[in-house]
């Protein structure tokens, strides 16, 4: 099969994932999202590495992996805490940091 | 015997100086130590004065350098004295008519609270004046100059809870530094041409400058002497200068500062002999304001501002003979000294009849003093021989040289300043006719004044005219003998002119008229002055209510409306011009400041409206940025 | 290598530190004592500063009593300190004026007594909640005060970069903290603008010199010279060894020019000064004016002249033409004013003008000239400048249209404010005749055009000091003024230092521009100048000036 289709299905993962972030307010929802367009990032470098025939692209993967875990554990943190205090998960509810 | 110089200075500025700082212990005797400062200066003065008489012609000037005043490069101004015929001259006339006035001012000041303060400055006018008259450059004397200007602001504002006279003292200061500004300018023209400014310097190189160059520092310094001496067309100041106490009108603005322009051109004559077009200016002046200062001593029945058109008028004599050249100098020099002991006379006069009258100035409300005041009289009378060229008083000798002096300058300009200074001649017999007889004879018409005395303060009182205490009449009475004496002295054996010759040069001039002729003709015109200003003033009623008069009385009355085309051409415009600055300062200047400081927050609350706190259109934002971040690439690389 | 001009720096800083950490307290006890420990610091400064004066000799080289310590080696920068005559003279004034001004604003910062006179209660709505005023105040004071000198002595282009912004901050305080309290209502949203408007100004200046600052070092740097030492920058321009070429150097010129123009200040980049003057006390605005603004002249003739010969030629006669607008537009307007402070503040903004003049004619008269200027100015508005505090403070209006015949009543305080008046209007026997007449002789001898359109300054001063006095002082007494009371022993002991300084430098200036004249006449080698020559010279006798 031709990997070029692999990068058809990361950009589309992407898009799917950066629409989501655009148009949801659930927290959770968004941060799947990212994980989403994260993962989609993912795909791509593990393509590129194989199309170029060298490993950089799947070092990279792994980096990204390692930070995506960490965002998880901070954000999901942030999410509950805000959901304890406000008992919503919509993001637009908070606005406090605008001038 | 020259360490007496820097001595004439130092006595009247160490009394003013103790006058002025030293409080109200001074208060009881201040006045006699003014006086006595002044007397002390008169007799440093005297004694100069018989010292240098025992000297050869040419070695009379003496020269004493005190210290290096502003050193700075080529630039040398030294506090230097320069003490010759001329300045000794002067140094007499300052101090021996500043020591009177100090005399008549203990009795006329007696009743003034402020009387240590007014002793005070009339110390600081002496020591300024002398500094005028001693410097030996033209720096150290636009010291004195701006010094006696000073002096004169003080002195004229010295009733300062009158709005008038703080008026008139500022409008003086200011008119007067117009003229300054001519003598700056004059000085670094002097400065550019010669890399220098002393006297001798410069009269010594002025052959070597171009023509141009001379008839500018001459315009120079005529403006200055214009400033200071009162000529068109800056005299506005000096009617309205009347407003000081009268001692000071006698010794500032009639016998000697006023008379400072003279000196300025008489002093420069190496200058203006080498700019024919710079003296033409200055006889031109001159002539104007003897004209203009005679019309508007005709018209005004305030019995001192009569008095000021008339030495207006004096001095322009003096300034149109300083302009006629060598020919000239010695007797504006002459009648600049017999004036200052008749005008000075004349002035203490009306002072003794304000003294009088409760300080009454309206001539149309005197009348008959003759009988009340007899001293006052009789010298007020010697003082008005003398200013019309009586025959054998003093200004018969010194404004028939002047006339002769003017006829001798040759050809039509000759002719036009002879008719001029003779028409001049009948204009100041005709009023100083009027002043004598409305003051002195006819009927009483003398009106109650405010009486500000005493207990009944407000209430409204007749004058009880009386003769004024003696240290009042003792000054009158010595002005009297030299205005009687004076000319003639100067004129035997020509010793006037012998005397002054070394110093300002003197060439005879050709008269077209013989001597005797002038003269003839003088005597005629001065007699036809009095015999017009009899037949109006002299017989019958005058009228306490000013007539209305002719248009030309009306605009004499109003000083020839100088004021009111100061005003409409100066003034009006100036504030307007300041009131327009002052708006465009704040909204133009300022306004554009702080229109940018108010774009650049409305274009900052506009942007901020961009946060609104939605993670969203955050994302948003960062997604349309890397769209366009990575457009740009792509395009870029296909580029 | 002696430490005394870092003395002379270091007393007043760590004055300043001191007066601010001493206690805090509303009692009279305390508020004095903070004054006398601010006031004995800065009669120490000025015994240092004489010292300093004394140890000079004027025959010696430029830079004397010169210090240097490294500060930041890699950019060649270093605390270094040298004085000159010009610095000396304004070593010597800022030394002099700063206990008179502490002196004149005793009670300006004492909390809630409202009058500093009457001691009428603070108007309504006013607190002044902080114990700890008086001891802010006189320790910002201070603080200017050593900022000032080290802007005078250094000799390092970054060092004085750092001092000339840092002042800002001690003055923005001033102004917006104490003010007079005679603006009405309005009072403090108008002080607290002008604060902002003064410190914008004067921020953006200093921006713009930062840039030049650094641009100088790059270009020094790419041709061996990375250094920001002074004497070696301008050793090295004026042997030629360093060379800018033209664009860049008119750029650098204009960038240090720029901020020294704010702070001076010249037109049109003026209008931040009556408002900081009109708003501040008395005393600060006498700091400003008299003192501080003086860094920016005499930057001018130091850095601008000295580092940029090139370019300061090219820029004079714009420069020129800008400084006779300033003198005639500041008199005009100062003519205009209703209100004394600003009054004073537009007739200085004329004076500054004539300093740029006397600067940029590059004449002898007309530096040494502006430099006496700067001591004169200062001098003499500190006095018309107190003397009016002491009369506002007393009727608690700034209006000139609220006074009337004060002569009458306090006629000492009416003499020292005509003595104040004459000396701003240069009168010929008083200081500021002196330098006002070289700096116009110092023009006319280049551009006669210029010097006689100057002249009209002299004329519209006499109007606005006159008419200021005429509305003021004389005439009947009003109402409100009947009661003022005359100057008091610590007024007076004010006003007649400052009236004798007058007179003093006005008979005599002789020690002045003996210490200024050297240095000026290096300044004029260093931007290839020499005077015009008079047409007809007049032979000079043997001995010169020592005749």
């Amino acid at each position: 099969m031709n990997p070029v289709n692999y990068l058809y299905l990361a950009a589309l993962l992407f898009t799917i994932g950066a629409a989501g972030v655009l148009v949801r307010r659930n927290a959770i929802v968004l941060f799947m999202c990212v994980e989403l367009m994260l993962n989609a990032s993912n795909l791509a470098l593990v393509t590129f590495s194989r199309l170029h025939g060298n490993l950089d692209g799947q070092i990279l993967a792994f980096f990204t992996m390692v930070v995506a875990a960490a965002e998880v554990v901070v954000g999901l943190a942030i999410i509950v805490s805000i959901f304890r205090t406000r008992h919503s998960a919509s993001v637009d509810d908070s606005n406090l940091m605008k001038l | 015997m020259n360490s007496l110089i820097p001595l004439l200075v130092a006595a009247p500025l160490a009394g003013a100086a103790l006058l002025l700082l030293g409080g109200r212990v001074l208060d009881r005797f201040g006045h006699w130590l003014g006086t006595l400062a002044a007397a002390l200066s008169f007799a440093f003065g005297l004694v100069l004065f018989f010292d240098m008489l025992g000297r050869p012609a040419d070695d009379r000037a003496v020269h004493v350098k005190l210290f290096s005043w502003i050193p700075v490069a080529g630039f040398r101004a030294d506090a230097a004295f320069q003490l010759d015929q001329l300045s000794i001259t002067f140094v007499l006339l300052i101090t021996g008519v500043g020591t009177l006035i100090h005399l008549y001012s203990v009795g006329y000041m007696a009743h003034d609270e402020r009387r240590r303060r007014f002793f005070g400055y009339l110390n600081l006018f002496l020591a300024a004046m002398l500094i005028l008259v001693l410097a030996d450059n033209y720096l150290l004397l636009y010291v004195g100059w701006e010094g006696v200007g000073l002096a004169s602001y003080l002195l004229i504002g010295f009733w300062q809870h009158k709005p008038s006279a703080a008026t008139a003292a500022k409008k003086a200061f200011l008119v007067n530094r117009v003229g300054d500004v001519g003598l700056s300018i004059a000085i670094m023209l002097m400065f550019t041409q010669f890399g220098d400014f002393s006297f001798a310097g410069v009269f010594e190189n002025a052959p070597q400058a171009s023509q141009g160059k001379l008839t500018a520092i001459g315009l120079m310094l005529l403006l200055a002497a214009c400033g200071k001496s009162a000529q068109v067309p800056l005299q506005s100041w000096l009617g309205d200068a009347m407003e000081g106490p009268t001692p000071v009108s006698a010794l500032i603005h009639a016998a000697t500062m006023v008379t400072a322009g003279v000196y300025l051109i008489t002093r420069s004559h190496a200058v203006f002999d080498l700019a024919p077009d710079a003296q033409t200016a200055v006889v031109c002046v001159g002539a104007v304001t003897l004209i203009f200062g005679a019309v508007v001593g005709c018209a005004k029945d305030d019995i001192k501002k009569a008095l000021a058109g008339s030495t207006m008028s004096q001095i322009g004599y003096m300034v149109l003979a300083a302009g006629l050249g060598p020919i000239g100098y010695v007797f504006a020099i002459m009648h600049l000294v017999t004036h200052g002991f008749f005008k000075a006379g004349l002035f203490l006069g009306a002072g003794s009849v304000m003294h009088g009258m409760d300080d009454e100035v309206n001539m149309r409300h005197y009348g008959g003093l003759r009988k009340y005041m007899p001293i006052t009289f009789v010298t007020f009378a010697l003082g008005y021989l003398a200013i019309i060229g009586f025959p054998f008083l003093s200004g018969y000798f010194s404004k028939d040289k002047i006339i002769e002096a003017a006829f001798a300058k040759g050809g039509t300009e000759g002719w036009i300043l002879g008719l001029v200074t003779l028409v001049g001649a009948a204009v100041t017999a005709f009023y100083m006719t009027r002043v004598m007889l409305l003051t002195f004879f006819g009927q009483k018409r003398w009106r109650p004044t405010a009486d500000t005395s005493g207990s009944a303060a407000g209430e409204e009182r007749m004058p009880h005219p009386h003769e004024s205490p003696a240290s009042m009449t003792v000054p009158m009475i010595l002005l009297a003998f030299g205005s009687v004496f004076a000319g003639g002295l100067f004129t035997l054996n020509s010793s006037f002119l012998r005397w002054l010759e070394p110093v300002t040069g003197h060439s005879e001039g050709h008269s077209p008229l013989p001597s005797g002729v002038v003269t003839g003709l003088t005597i005629a015109c001065m007699l036809a002055g009095v015999g017009v200003s009899y037949l109006m003033y002299g017989r019958g009623e005058v009228p306490v209510v000013p007539p209305i008069g002719s248009p030309l009385t009306r605009a004499a009355r109003r000083d020839l409306l100088q004021d009111d085309f100061n005003h409409a051409v100066l003034v009006r415009p100036g504030s307007a011009l300041a009131a327009a600055l002052v708006y465009f300062d704040i909204k133009g200047l300022d306004g554009f400041v702080n229109g940018l400081a108010a774009t650049i927050g409305g274009v900052s609350s506009r942007l901020r409206r961009v946060q609104n706190g939605y993670v969203r259109s955050y994302a948003l934002s960062m997604f349309g940025g890397t769209l366009v971040l990575v457009a740009t690439t792509l395009l870029m690389r296909s580029a | 290598m002696s430490a005394l001009l870092t003395a002379t720096c270091a007393v007043p800083a760590a004055g300043a530190v001191l007066t601010a950490a001493l206690p805090a307290g509303s009692s009279e006890s305390r508020r004095r004592a903070t004054k006398a420990v601010a006031l004995t610091v800065s009669a120490a400064t000025l015994a240092l500063a004489g010292l300093v004066a004394a140890q000079f000799k004027t025959g010696g080289p430029r830079y004397q009593l010169t210090e240097q310590h490294a500060w930041i080696r890699s950019f060649g920068i270093s605390f270094s300190l040298g004085v000159d005559g010009i610095g000396a003279v304004l070593l010597l004034l800022t030394a002099v004026l700063v206990p008179l001004v502490m002196l004149a604003s005793w009670h300006d910062p004492t909390p809630g007594t409202g009058d500093s006179v009457t001691g009428a209660p603070a108007p309504e709505g006013q607190t002044f909640e902080s114990k700890r005023r008086t001891q802010a105040f006189f320790a910002l004071i201070l603080a200017v005060e050593a900022m000032v000198i080290v802007s005078f002595l250094a000799t390092d282009v970054f060092l004085f970069y750092v001092f000339f912004e840092a002042m800002l901050i001690p003055l923005y305080f001033l102004i917006g903290g104490f003010g007079d309290r005679a603006g009405g209502p309005e009072s403090d949203r108008q002080r607290s603008y002008a604060a902002v408007k003064f410190l914008l100004y004067n921020l953006l200046g200093g921006l713009v010199m930062l840039a030049a600052v650094i641009g100088l070092y790059v270009v020094a740097q790419g041709q061996g010279f990375g250094t920001f030492d002074l004497q070696t920058l301008t050793g090295a321009i004026a042997d030629g060894k360093l060379v800018i070429n033209t664009n860049a150097e008119r750029a650098l010129f204009l960038g240090f020019f720029f901020a020294f123009a704010v702070k001076a200040p010249l037109w049109p980049l003026h209008t931040w000064l009556p408002n900081a003057m009109g708003e501040a006390t008395a005393g600060t605005a006498v700091l400003i004016t008299a003192v501080v603004d003086k860094v920016g002249t005499f930057a001018m003739l130091r850095f601008c002249l000295g580092l940029f010969p090139d370019a300061s030629r090219f820029f004079a006669p714009a420069i020129l033409v800008l400084s006779v607008i300033g003198i005639v537009y500041g008199a005009l307007l100062a003519v205009g004013q209703k209100d004394i402070k600003r009054l004073v503040a537009y007739a200085s903004i004329s004076h500054f003008g004539f300093i740029i003049l006397g600067i940029f004619a590059m004449t002898s008269q007309g530096q040494s000239g502006a430099t006496l200027y700067m001591v004169n100015h200062g001098i003499s508005t500190a006095l018309l400048m107190l003397v009016a505090g002491f009369l506002i403070s007393r009727r608690g209006s700034r209006l000139i249209a609220d006074f009337g015949g004060v002569q009458k009543v306090a006629p000492v305080l009416a003499g020292t404010f005509l003595v104040g008046g004459l000396a701003t209007l240069s009168l010929p026997g008083l200081a500021p005749f002196v330098s006002e007449f070289l700096v116009l002789v110092g023009t006319f001898t280049r551009y006669p055009a210029l010097g006689i359109v100057a002249t009209l300054g002299i004329v519209l001063a006499a109007l606005y000091v006159l008419v200021l006095y005429q509305r003021t002082m004389t005439g009947p007494v009003k109402p409100q003024v009947a009661g003022m009371a005359d100057l008091k022993a610590r007024e007076l002991l004010v006003a007649v230092p400052l009236i004798a300084l007058t007179l003093v430098f006005g008979v005599y200036p002789k020690p002045l521009t003996d210490l200024v004249n050297p240095a000026v006449a290096d300044t004029l080698s260093q931007v290839h100048k020499t005077d015009p020559a008079p047409a007809h010279p007049v032979a000079v006798p043997a001995g010169g000036e020592t005749k």
